[in-house]
């Protein structure tokens, strides 16, 4: 049986991040990584969840929006408070999934009641909104002393542990691939290719733009817990639109509806400035630097011209069959 | 459909119907009534009667700017109209969404090509089946048995359509990188996979030579001979409207001037000046 090509791209998605984790989880339990490598590896793994939720809405649908951290707020706060409460009540094995659930759900609902005034509007307006939006939530969310203000809430249990990570970072690229090769997911792509078609396809604009940023609201409310419980306490500065940016620039550099180039994305983007840090003043030029570099190798014609030719040069090394009409530009695939 | 009402005394029909002999005393597939639209004070169509029967080929003519195109968006509700009614096997399509109205069994292509440009022609002519295709989203983010069997069904059913316009081996293809011709007729197969009971193509032979034109025109017929589906298009290809369409429209500034069969039209002398100016003048 011939596998399909977009079959192939997610199985090899699947055992890179596999791969890695498992390489990564032996270093660690052996005790081979520094103190300041371990610590990254649960933030990396958020990354990688909220860039590929991300992904979602301005990947996949093709609208930009830049509240996306309001969202992981959002997640944070509703899960690590029922953690708190439920921290004597319920053993970790059953209060930690069930706060994610919490967080990512919460969150979900913010998606809906941000999505419908919010979805009419496109493009710029649309961005601009939901910027307004993820500030909005990060100052109610600073003047509610139920929730620690200014600094912070604290007393959650650092429940968070890379292996939990690394499961949440699968089960979301389980969830968008999948969604990616089915019909709610065409629908949403076809969206982001022609509107009016689409809608002359039947297809209803309103619940399909609705349901991907649900769903990415939803992924990064669970992010969100994920960063509640790794951390002694969080505050709402630490959501604010920066964040936004930092996880937008990560789903542009991966190539926007590629889930696989938002892992990638999402590592290097994280490890980069840490790794930087004996350059001091130079620290950020230089990711800025890097950030243009990744940005024209991606979209210049001339580096995707390159690519291409050495793309087809290691395929007809390997196998002399007939070349295939769609070759995995980093487009809709994986 | 109420099968019931298919009987209904033709009576209320206002216009003139371009009705074949075989459809005489059925209720028409497509009804228009006295439908206009204003773009602020200007009056872009008015007093619009028209009724396509079952399985008939129909064909709106006019010079560039008649309105033609705005009709079918009005048809499709991408326009709401000002006035008048549209209806769809006798079901009025008043206030109902484009998403709905294709629903309804009324299907269009564009005149500019708008494909799903990044997608594969497969992907293309899934979306068109979208609300065919049956699988919840559950079963979309899981794969479930029943997602599995769902695009199995629907990619037999995508290669059989496409093989109706010759373009089955094309389908792995990327929409976007397709010959014109076969964008166009790609778009013509993703309206069909809507399963319409009226197809509505906006200048489907624009930009083909007269080689391809002829085969659009067998593949229209072929078309509508095995989904027995009716078609409306605009044309500015004579040869092909008048070797097709089995009634005809013709539309000048917004209104309707001429209807009937190919003969009539050609002879009409309104038609003549609406297309080549007055005599003398």
């Amino acid at each position: 049986m011939k596998l399909k090509k977009a079959t192939v791209n997610k199985l090899i998605t699947y055992l890179m991040v596999i791969g890695m984790f498992t390489a990564i989880y032996i270093l660690n339990e052996g005790g081979y990584l520094s103190r300041q490598l371990q610590k990254m590896l649960v933030p990396i793994c958020i990354n990688i969840i909220l860039a590929i939720s991300l992904n979602i809405t301005v990947g996949f649908l093709g609208e930009l929006t830049l509240g996306h951290a309001a969202f992981m707020s959002v997640g944070a706060y509703s899960g690590c408070l029922f953690s708190i409460a439920m921290k004597e009540t319920l053993p970790m094995a059953a209060r930690f999934p069930l706060a994610m659930l919490v967080g990512g759900l919460v969150a979900a609902v913010f998606g809906i009641l941000v999505g419908i005034p919010v979805l009419r509007l496109r493009g710029d307006y649309l961005a601009i909104v939901t910027l307004a939006f993820g500030e909005i939530i990060r100052n109610v969310i600073l003047n509610i002393d139920f929730f620690g203000g200014a600094s912070g809430l604290k007393g959650t249990p650092r429940d968070s542990t890379f292996l939990i990570a690394a499961i949440v970072v699968l089960i979301t690229m389980f969830v968008a691939m999948n969604l990616q090769s089915s019909r709610h997911g065409r629908a949403i792509m076809a969206i982001r290719d022609n509107r009016i078609a689409a809608e002359s396809a039947g297809i209803n604009l309103t619940y399909y733009k609705l349901l991907a940023f649900v769903l990415a609201a939803f992924f990064a409310g669970v992010a969100g817990v994920l960063y509640g419980h790794n951390l002694a306490s969080i505050t709402p500065d630490k959501f604010d639109y920066n964040r936004s940016i930092e996880i937008l620039v990560v789903v542009v550099l991966g190539g926007l509806g590629s889930v696989r180039g938002a892992i990638i994305a999402a590592i290097i983007m994280y490890i980069l400035p840490e790794y930087l840090r004996f350059m001091k003043d130079y620290r950020m030029l230089i990711y800025s630097i890097v950030l243009i570099l990744m940005m024209l190798l991606n979209s210049s014609p001339a580096a995707i011209a390159i690519k291409t030719r050495i793309r087809e040069a290691l395929s007809g090394v390997f196998k002399k069959s007939k070349k295939t009409a769609i070759n995995g530009k980093g487009g809709s695939e994986a | 459909m109420n099968r019931s009402v298919e009987r209904t005394p033709m009576v209320e029909v206002p216009s003139n119907a371009i009705i074949p002999e075989r459809d005489l005393g059925k209720m028409p597939v497509l009804d228009i009534r006295h439908l206009g639209i204003d773009f602020g004070g200007l009056t872009a169509v008015d007093d619009f009667n028209l009724t396509v029967g079952r399985t008939e080929i129909a064909g709106l003519i006019g010079p560039n700017g008649a309105g033609k195109t705005t009709v079918f968006n009005m048809l499709t509700n991408v326009y709401q109209p000002t006035r008048g009614s549209i209806l769809v096997d006798g079901n009025a399509t008043q206030g109902k969404s484009t998403d709905q109205v294709v629903k309804m069994g009324i299907a269009r292509t564009f005149q500019n090509i708008r494909l799903f440009g990044s997608m594969s022609v497969m992907d293309n002519v899934k979306i068109g089946m979208h609300t065919h295709i049956r699988y919840n989203l559950f079963d979309s983010i899981f794969h479930t048995p029943r997602y599995h069997k769902g695009e199995k069904l629907s990619r037999a059913r995508v290669l059989e359509l496409l093989d109706v316009f010759g373009m089955a081996d094309m389908a792995n293809h990327v929409a976007g990188s397709l010959p014109y011709g076969a964008q166009r007729r790609l778009e013509i197969v993703r309206a069909l996979a809507t399963e319409p009971k009226i197809i509505l193509l906006d200048e489907p032979a624009a930009g083909m030579n007269p080689s391809e034109t002829a085969e659009l025109m067998n593949n229209i017929r072929t078309m509508r001979d095995e989904f027995k589906i009716s078609v409306m298009l605009i044309e500015h290809d004579m040869n092909l409207v008048m070797g097709i369409c089995e009634g005809i429209c013709v539309l000048n500034y917004g209104r309707i001037i001429a209807k009937g069969t190919p003969e009539e039209i050609m002879s009409n002398p309104e038609v003549i000046e609406a297309y080549l100016g007055k005599k003398g003048a």
